[in-house]
């Protein structure tokens, strides 16, 4: 008899932790969308934020619905994609994450009635896209390079930090460009990187994150640039403790540490989304491609707005932008590995 | 090697080795009184969560502290009353409770603050002109209240008998159940406790952000050999390590391997290779009253 109350309390348990957010009435005009996110959850104040800002624009200016899941760790993730292509009222899917990469080709080859979207698509040339995927890819090396230019500018210590969630190549990417982007304005700044693990769950651990970065502070760093979702928030603490920099990532993240926060790498992931929506509610979706966002169509930037403007002295400004157009004009060229 | 060892860095290798203390002290007086408590983890989780929310709805650090206090002592209550009163086994409800917590907790987040991952931002602990969070201090306390109660006690020496041979024990009329309840009882405040650091350490919560730590904390205590200082030990052993591949990241020894490391050692212990490591003899045993 216990062992079986204590069966049920557990099956009970594991049926219960379904995280469906449902969106009210249907109506059958109206398209309806569904976005899974990425492992770092809604209210990352950084990338799954910034897909959750391109839906609610979404919905208030084209008047679509949405469903969105926050899947756990694992196989989860594979299961909500498939939960939303099963669907009839969902017409088009989104995965949050290059995690989505394999997962996502999956679905879209099962379910070719379905339109899908992937952010951070990791795109292989070599491989053809199913006809009715769209991924979304995002050139964060040129962020990432503006973003070093301006710690190695302003470095004080001639030490910055790199502080990665997962070590895989996207994160890779973020890293080596943004040292690329120090040495260029600074040749003989020393930069120390570390990583919060080699699972999804590292974008996911902020205790460990706040670590890293005191220990990173406390060897000579002044300025810590993160890539590592909710990982990250436990940099910007460590920030506040040291009284030191910290540069957010994905999103504008100021406000998670205002006065510490020098600049934030932007990806417009919410651009991203809801073009992707608009497409579809005017029947222009086309698959099959990648779609590149970079420093040329505002796709990536650096945060700079009346809240951190004072950090950023105006020579560092000035010579930033330079090299803002040097990138577009193609005349870098920016390490990605 | 001196660079190593400057305060920061013993700072740093407390700091990482409070969440695994607490509950490791707590499981003590839960292992000593003979019931294995393996839902740590979740009583971490849970004082966590409760913790924030304290603090989010009354803005003190101590409210929040007193919440995850009940918080672990509630899922506790629930392990006592799966094991103890209705002596299930012990290992089943421990896991069962862990993803309790872990469920529970994400349930009211996504209600609470609408995201089932993570909470918003709320204040911390002051350090109160201390060079280290005072939070270690109380670590201390408990460490030397732990080693008194189990050893110099009446209480303790109960404790220990019913994890011993609880026959004997309730032949001389110590209440069983009554011992034990307060033994896994004493583990989830602690185990709270130990989530309430994590907590405010990071000033907000976010799922599962226990992160394995009730399971370290069990290994230390089983490496320590089911003694408070012995916990402690392991849990310091444990602390150093992880700082020192923090510190040490591109040095070249594999993180993966520092990882492994706790649960290694404990396999180590258990096989016996260090010392004998005699569980207390009824742990794990729900004692059947006979007539």
């Amino acid at each position: 008899m216990k062992n079986f109350l204590l069966i049920f309390i557990t099956i009970f348990l594991f049926t219960s932790c379904g995280k469906k957010e449902n969106n009210t009435v249907t109506d059958k005009s109206k398209i309806k969308v569904g976005l899974v996110f990425d492992v770092g959850g809604r209210g990352d104040k950084s990338f799954n934020d910034a897909a959750y800002r391109g839906l609610e624009k979404a919905k208030q200016e084209l008047g679509i619905e949405y469903e969105y899941i926050e899947p756990g760790p694992g196989a989860e993730r594979e299961a909500a994609l498939r939960q939303f292509a099963n669907r009839p009222d969902i017409s088009i899917i989104f995965g949050i994450g290059f995690i989505f990469t394999d997962e996502i080709t999956k679905a879209a080859i099962e379910f070719p009635d379905k339109k899908f979207a992937c952010v951070d698509y990791t795109y292989d040339s070599a491989k053809t896209l199913p006809p009715n995927l769209v991924a979304l890819e995002f050139r964060e090396e040129e962020g990432s390079f503006l973003v070093g230019a301006i710690a190695g500018l302003m470095t004080k210590t001639n030490k910055v930090g790199f502080v990665g969630g997962m070590e895989s190549p996207l994160i890779k990417k973020f890293q080596v460009s943004y040292e690329a982007g120090v040495k260029y304005v600074n040749k003989d700044c020393q930069i120390l990187i570390g990583y919060a693990g080699v699972t999804g769950d590292a974008f996911k651990n902020p205790g460990k994150g706040k670590e890293i970065a005191l220990g990173q502070y406390n060897d000579g760093v002044d300025i810590i640039y993160h890539a590592s979702g909710v990982t990250g928030l436990g940099v910007f603490e460590a920030a506040r403790e040291t009284k030191k920099f910290a540069i957010g990532v994905d999103s504008d993240q100021n406000d998670e540490a205002p006065g510490f926060i020098i600049t934030s790498m932007v990806k417009a992931v919410d651009v991203a989304v809801f073009e992707v929506i608009k497409e579809v509610k005017e029947g222009s979706f086309k698959g099959g491609r990648a779609e590149t966002f970079g420093l040329k169509t505002n796709g990536v930037d650096y945060a700079y707005t009346e809240k951190n403007k004072n950090l950023i002295p105006q020579d560092v400004r000035t010579k930033v932008e330079a090299i803002r157009k040097e990138i577009i004009e193609g005349k870098i060229t920016i390490p990605v590995k | 090697m001196q660079e190593i060892l400057t305060a920061a860095f013993v700072l740093q290798t407390f700091r990482i080795s409070i969440p695994y203390l607490l509950p490791s002290l707590g499981a003590v007086y839960s292992e000593k009184g003979g019931v294995v408590n393996i839902a740590l983890e979740g009583m971490l989780l849970s004082g966590a969560f409760a913790a924030i929310i304290g603090i989010y709805y009354t803005g003190s650090v101590l409210t929040g502290i007193v919440c995850s206090l009940l918080a672990g002592i509630i899922v506790s209550i629930l392990h006592g009353l799966i094991t103890i009163t209705f002596k299930a086994n012990q290992i089943v409800s421990g896991i069962a409770l862990n993803i309790f917590a872990f469920g529970i907790t994400k349930f009211f987040c996504k209600l609470i603050f609408g995201s089932s991952s993570n909470s918003p931002r709320v204040i911390g602990l002051e350090s109160w002109g201390l060079p280290f969070n005072p939070f270690l201090l109380i670590c201390v306390l408990i460490l030397i209240i732990t080693v008194f109660a189990i050893n110099r006690t009446k209480f303790g020496l109960r404790l220990k008998a019913v994890g011993q041979n609880p026959e004997a024990a309730d032949s001389l009329g110590i209440s069983v159940s009554k011992m034990r309840y307060m033994g896994v009882i004493i583990s989830g405040a602690l185990a709270g406790l130990g989530g309430a650091w994590l907590a405010l350490d990071q000033h907000s919560f976010t799922d599962g952000m226990s992160a394995g730590r009730g399971y370290i904390a069990l290994a230390a205590m089983i490496i320590g050999k089911w003694k408070p200082t012995g916990a402690a030990l392991a849990c310091l052993l444990f602390g150093l390590a992880e700082s020192f591949t923090l510190q040490f990241q591109s040095s070249g020894v594999p993180t993966q391997f520092i990882q492994m490391l706790p649960y290694l050692l404990t396999i180590i212990v258990l096989a016996g290779f260090i010392g004998k490591a005699t569980p207390p003899a009824a742990d794990g045993i729900p004692y059947e009253k006979k007539d």
